[in-house]
């Protein structure tokens, strides 16, 4: 039996609100708000990357395992927004972690749910027994192009995962993939701002794997909706969780925690990971957790978790997601924004 | 000419089909139609399709569509005009049989607008581009200023706008095929996204896949195929100055009122004997200026007349049973064809919820752009 023995979540301090992003290219405001049910979104600063994000959410990570650092046999970042197309992020956040050198290391990459990707591939290192400890993370500073309704949501944030057999926070149950060929989102090498293909993220992708993989999980398990204390789904605007939630049951309340898009936005790797760094924030001990994750190409990652005593002790030896996401925090123009986000063409 | 009655009719769903493409979209309906007339080979095929070229990179769909039935050989060939385009592509196949040069023609119409292209911009081709899309244009900008033009003029409002999406999506509800089959209110209209002033989202019709077709040949056969064959009474058609700059009054649509006139005087009848329309309600204003043209409100102020009830089920002259462009879908060249489908069942006492009873005369009104062409078919029970 494998399990969580650390989490640890990081959300930059800066934010641009819906209403900003929206008077700026002469859209609705109420409209935006409404439709996708969201209101703000984190902003990494100038120096922040997925790297910095990553050693962040790691270091709270390892503070509540109580784990030495040279004990974590694998380090996985699953991220979109690699700041190397070749050259490892997991290097650099391995040494900041004092993780290594015999450590296994690699970078994730399938649209948003590298992240969950990355905890599939550490939970399978533990159980098998090669590794003692395998930490993964999730994280992005996620772009979305000028005046595309992804500028809304695109956010950054991320949250590390370590993996170990003994003094578990949290069992895996069960964990499964759903994968299939479906091009509703992508960027080509060398391209700066992805493209997706409208509603076709909708129902053919998002839904179409989300339910999928949820539904093959429960199928597995034998469980049903309401067995579970919470849900996280993949959150790429506040209404698709909800509605996904809904069609497999789980009534509002089951999904409160883990949705924290309405201010973080999508975190893209870093979102349903984070939601479900929220919810283990909160959850009671001894409780069912489902977790779905959701990344473009297309598939999902479902995780069954059942929460320890262990979790409930020692979840407050690091910050929570609540505390940074409602914390002290800065909003931006979005003049500040674009600026932050190297959307302005400088005379390099 | 010699006398046509549409024998078979056969259509898919409409609305975000992702799993179907253009050719299996056509298939579909083909086939369906083949099938109700238990017909097994064609004279000829005429589709009404807007832009495969721009939506799915295929133009010379003629040969490809007939491929799919198995009947390489048959004559075939897209016909466009627009939004329009299926309604010609009907005209097309009736003059076909009516001429006596072919006993059993097949009018398609097909449009797959959810493969990724950009809607908007290709939709606005069938505007002008030198005068008006040049300048930035869509097509809700234009139906708006109609809309404006009209309020000017005639004080029609927003509420009388708002019930033309309400009552037909009341239709819609009843009908099995509908992209949208639930009811919506005056305040859900009105509180709906603005699209273009005053043009909200809900007066908007939607993006929509899907394919119709109708079988047609010579009354004195129809009996080899049915026994309650539908005859193509009329048929009228009209074309109007491209841009709206150019129009007398952008709030008549002239297109509208030639193509009626000419096929109301073919058929033999005035619009009062009419009872059951379909008409062409790509943005609510347009069912108000349509029936108004046609001339199926017996006098009454047109944009009352869905919230009067008049052109409701149950009223006195019923538009849009099927729950028009709004509700049941505007795949754009798949509409003309699938309007005639209604009035068809409406014809043969087949349209279930939605049957107006003793349905005996009927008309169907497809237009394209914003009112360059326009063409009007009149049926009537075989």
């Amino acid at each position: 039996m494998a399990g969580i023995v650390g989490y640890g979540a990081y959300i930059p301090r800066n934010r641009i609100t819906a209403d900003e992003i929206a008077r700026q290219w002469g859209k609705d405001p109420d409209s935006i708000r409404g439709g996708l049910l969201l209101q703000e979104k984190s902003v990494p600063g100038l120096d922040e990357d997925t790297i910095t994000i990553s050693v962040a959410a790691g270091l709270h990570a390892l503070e509540r395992a109580g784990v030495d650092p040279q004990r974590v046999g694998a380090l996985y970042i699953g991220s979109e927004s690699h700041p190397y197309a070749v050259k490892p992020s997991g290097t650099v956040v391995a040494e900041a972690l004092g993780i290594g050198p015999e450590v296994h290391v690699a970078d994730f990459e399938f649209a948003c749910k590298a992240g969950t990707e990355a905890m599939f591939v550490a939970l399978g290192l533990v159980e098998s027994g090669r590794m003692e400890y395998a930490m993964a993370i999730g994280a992005d500073t996620s772009q979305g192009a000028p005046g595309d309704a992804l500028e809304f949501s695109a956010s950054a944030g991320g949250t590390a995962y370590i993996f170990g057999r003994e003094e578990l926070m949290a069992e895996v149950v069960d964990a499964v993939s759903y994968t299939t060929d479906t091009p509703d989102f992508w960027r080509r090498e060398g391209a700066f701002y992805p493209r997706h293909g409208g509603r076709f993220t909708g129902e053919p992708a998002y839904f179409q794997h989300v339910l999928s993989a949820s539904r093959l999980i429960l199928e597995r398990t034998g469980l049903k909706a309401a067995d579970f204390r919470y849900a996280v789904f993949h959150m790429p605007n506040g209404k698709f969780p909800l509605s996904a939630g809904k069609q497999l049951g789980f009534t509002r309340e089951q999904l409160e925690p883990g949705w924290i898009v309405p201010t973080m936005g999508n975190t893209y790797s870093g979102s349903s990971p984070t939601g479900l760094a929220a919810t283990l924030d909160v959850v009671e001990a001894d409780q069912l957790v489902l977790i779905t994750s959701f990344g473009s190409g297309a598939a999902s990652d479902s995780f069954v978790l059942r929460t320890t005593e262990l979790l409930v002790e020692r979840r407050g030896r690091a910050p929570g997601v609540r505390a940074m996401l409602d914390g002290p925090r800065r909003y931006l123009s979005y003049g500040e924004y674009v600026k932050v986000r190297e959307k302005i063409r400088m005379n390099d | 000419m010699r006398d046509v009655a549409m024998v078979g009719a056969g259509m898919t769903h409409f609305g975000e089909l992702w799993k179907l493409s253009l050719r299996e979209l056509f298939a579909e309906a083909a086939l369906a139609a083949l099938e109700s007339a238990g017909a097994d080979h064609l004279d000829g095929l005429w589709v009404g399709n807007m832009s495969a070229g721009q939506f799915v990179g295929q133009e010379h769909i003629g040969p490809m569509l007939v491929e799919q039935l198995g009947m390489s050989g048959v004559p075939a060939t897209r016909v466009e005009s627009a939004c329009a385009s299926g309604g010609m592509a009907l005209r097309a196949a009736w003059l076909e049989v009516a001429s006596g040069q072919s006993e059993i023609v097949m009018a398609a119409g097909v449009e797959k607008m959810n493969d990724g292209a950009d809607v908007t911009a290709v939709l606005a081709t069938a505007a002008d581009q030198e005068a008006e899309v040049y300048h930035g244009i869509t097509f809700p900008g234009l139906y708006a200023m109609i809309a404006r033009a009209h309020m000017a003029a005639h004080g029609t409002t927003v509420e009388d706008m708002a019930w033309v999406a309400v009552k037909n999506h009341r239709h819609g509800a009843l009908n099995p095929h509908a992209q949208f089959r639930r009811e919506i209110t005056v305040e859900d209209v009105l509180g709906s996204s603005l699209v273009a002033e005053p043009l909200r989202l809900l007066n908007c019709s939607p993006v929509s896949d899907g394919a119709a077709a109708v079988l047609l040949v010579p009354l004195s056969r129809a009996h080899e195929f049915t026994d309650r064959p539908v005859r193509i009474l009329g048929s009228g058609a009209a074309t109007a100055a491209m841009a709206l700059a150019d129009r007398a009054d952008p709030a008549t649509l002239d297109a509208v009122v030639t193509s009626a006139t000419r096929a109301y005087r073919m058929a033999g009848i005035q619009p009062a004997q009419i009872d059951v329309a379909e008409v062409h309600d790509c943005f609510s204003i347009a069912e108000i200026c349509c029936t108004g043209a046609m001339g199926l409100t017996d006098g009454c102020n047109p944009a009352q007349a869905a919230r009067s009830g008049f052109t409701a089920l149950g009223g006195r002259r019923p538009v849009n049973t099927s729950g028009g462009l709004k509700a049941k879908g505007h795949p754009v060249g798949a509409t003309g064809v699938a309007q005639a489908i209604e009035i068809f069942a409406q014809l043969r006492g087949e349209a279930g919820d939605r049957q107006v009873p003793d349905a005996h005369i009927g008309a169907t009104q497809n237009m394209g752009g914003s009112g360059a062409s326009s063409v009007v078919h009149v049926f009537t029970r075989g």
